[in-house]
């Protein structure tokens, strides 16, 4: 018998078919979806100008030359600064520090998070008590007034903000992962599992969390946008990464008493904020049709 | 339904101890010392002693803690370490006018703003109107509010001179003196509120149009806006309340952030600046402050919530 005529067992062939509709789903997500193809081009763009800053930027971004406020000319596509840097350059380089500090703060909150949330939600008992407890008293915060707090008792500096705002949105995730454990813990696949024996941690990582992963990934792309937010807002107060490097939020904060001189020192850097999380926010939002994730509650 | 208030308040309460207990162990688990700090980490070691024992910060932590406790439950949030040593409870007094002006005045914006809006977007889905306001919404909640003072600056206070740029000037002194301060950075702090707002409006009000009474009103020949406004937008509104915690954060963390843009001494600008100057008290105090408006109001909020929609049960 010949491979083709080979029948395919049931099992394979709804393996095969489902692999082949996840993957046209995510064809036509891209396709149809415009937000998801903006979002997906712009970050893509941005990751780029991140990674290869040194030779896509035209000028080096701390190089001070006499042409000081420059408007926007051929030159200075975006203008220089007060002590003549290029400011096209310098948020080139600020796309670094925002872009890691957005994705690393998150992938921190998320495990940390996701650990705590699974602890409390299928352990229960005193475990869930305190953690509960601890999350509560987050809550008694706004996620950003957390953030200020520990840069203040922490210090600033890049490892310091990235503490601080990790730490500020790990209760989002802990009370999301345990609000979905709660609901899958009743499912009866996971009776199922414990009656074959399986151990509480096999069931934990293989069976539950996999179930509450399309929610999660809502809420960490949905989080990226506001931790970027979040660092331009330190930087911009000065309880940022430090005043040797270009962030957009710390260039909006030098160029604070030029503004009604030179408007592009005040128009550019927010316009590369917004552009930035515009993207991931549209993403976020095609991924929650994509997934079919209700609305994820959570700001500031 | 009292005793659940009782409970509430009481859970509040017990938050709050939680939270000034916290801040008071962090702030002292921090590498440095806030008496170095008094002294620019430039006095002798007698001198830091004697200003050691004087805020008896030799006693044990728990002492230390005991003591502060007790100050903290008769309002004494202790004294700034600058200048003339102001009281703590004085500074955040005068600060909290200002932060409260600032924020109400942007939920009330941001509501007048985000209700038509989102209505409109339901009633009128996929239409061009619809796709605006979507898109419009998008770009508030991607603004950085901080980003958005800056450009209302640029613009209405520095080219067209319509608005001072900076300050606060208390209700006292006329409604115009105040309202003339506090609408730019309003307009900063509410934007990303607005639109969270306007969405949760928008998709809380094509569910409730989905409804058979809304379907039965409709049967009935009731003009289309009576359904609207008068069947279909108290439901709508009940989704909405339960994000106005959340909402809350946002006007909050965005005061502290756009105070600073506009100078305007409120508790936000109390804080930074404290932290900038190791002022420790003060951050504290703020801190304290902040949380406490923020824990009441979500309290207020809940309740709220259990009033609009007797459905909820109260355990």
């Amino acid at each position: 018998m010949s491979d083709l005529v080979q029948p395919v067992a049931p099992d394979e062939e709804s393996e095969f078919i489902a692999r082949a509709r996840r993957s046209a789903q995510w064809r036509s997500f891209f396709l149809r979806d415009k937000k998801a193809l903006i979002g997906i081009v712009v970050l893509t763009v941005l990751i780029f100008a991140a990674v290869f800053a040194s030779v896509v930027s035209p000028y080096d971004p701390n190089g001070m030359d006499f042409s000081f406020m420059l408007p926007p000319s051929f030159v200075h596509p975006l203008g220089t600064d007060d002590l003549g840097r290029d400011l096209l350059s310098r948020l080139i380089y600020g796309t670094r520090i925002s872009l890691f500090v957005g994705i690393i703060t998150v992938a921190i909150a998320l495990a940390v998070g996701v650990f705590l949330g699974l602890l409390a939600g299928y352990l229960g008992g005193f475990v869930d008590t305190v953690i509960m407890r601890y999350i509560d008293l987050q809550w008694a915060f706004p996620n950003f007034i957390i953030a200020v707090y520990l840069v203040a008792v922490f210090g600033t500096g890049l490892s310091n903000v990235i503490v601080a705002i990790s730490l500020a949105y790990v209760d989002d995730f802990a009370r999301l992962t345990r609000g979905m454990v709660l609901s899958i813990k009743q499912e009866q696949y996971v009776d199922a599992a414990r009656t074959l024996g399986a151990s509480e941690w096999r069931i934990m990582w293989r069976h539950i969390l996999p179930n509450a992963v399309a929610p999660l990934i809502v809420q960490a792309t949905v989080s990226v946008s506001y931790a970027i937010l979040a660092e331009a807002s330190l930087s911009f107060l000065g309880l940022g990464v430090g005043a040797d490097t270009p962030t957009w939020g710390l260039i909006l904060a030098d160029a604070r008493s030029f503004f009604s001189r030179a408007w592009w020192l005040g128009v550019f850097p927010g316009l590369f904020i917004m552009v930035t999380v515009l993207s991931i926010n549209f993403l976020g939002d095609a991924l929650r049709d994509l997934l079919d994730v209700r609305e994820v509650k959570d700001a500031g | 339904m009292t005793q659940y208030l009782i409970r509430r308040t009481l859970g509040a309460v017990l938050v709050m101890w939680a939270v000034a207990t916290l801040v008071f162990f962090m702030l002292r688990a921090v590498p440095g010392d806030p008496v170095a700090a008094m002294l620019f980490d430039v006095g002798d070691a007698a001198a830091v002693a004697q200003l050691r024992a004087k805020f008896g910060l030799d006693q044990p932590i728990y002492i230390q803690y005991f003591k502060w406790f007790v100050l903290l439950l008769h309002g004494d949030l202790g004294n700034s370490i600058y200048g003339s040593r102001i009281a703590v409870s004085r500074i955040v007094l005068e600060a909290l006018p200002r932060t409260l002006s600032l924020a109400s005045l942007s939920f009330v914006i941001a509501v007048v703003i985000a209700v038509p809006a989102g209505i409109i977007s339901a009633v009128r889905r996929y239409s061009k109107l619809d796709h605006t306001v979507t898109v419009v919404a998008f770009l508030g909640l991607s603004m950085p509010d901080f980003w958005v003072g800056i450009v209302l600056i640029i613009v209405f206070a520095s080219h067209l001179q319509w608005l001072p740029a900076i300050g606060y000037e208390p209700m006292s002194q006329g409604f115009w003196p105040w309202f003339s301060h506090l609408i730019l950075p309003a307009i900063a702090v509410g934007t990303a509120f607005s639109a969270i707002i306007a969405r949760m409006i928008r998709s809380s009000m094509l569910e409730v149009l989905k409804t058979e009474y809304v379907n039965v009103a409709r049967a009935k020949g009731l003009m289309k806006w009576r359904i609207i406004l008068v069947h279909a937008l108290p439901n709508a509104l009940i989704p909405v309340v339960t994000v106005l915690g959340i909402a809350l954060a946002l006007l909050m963390a965005g005061a502290v952030v756009v105070e600073n843009v506009f100078a305007i001494k409120g508790l936000g600008r109390v804080l930074i600046g404290g932290i900038l100057n190791r002022d420790y008290p003060v951050v504290q105090g703020a801190i304290l402050v902040v949380s406490a408006i923020f824990v009441f109001a979500n309290l207020i909020v809940d309740v709220l919530y259990t009033v609009i929609d007797p459905r909820i049960r109260l355990d």
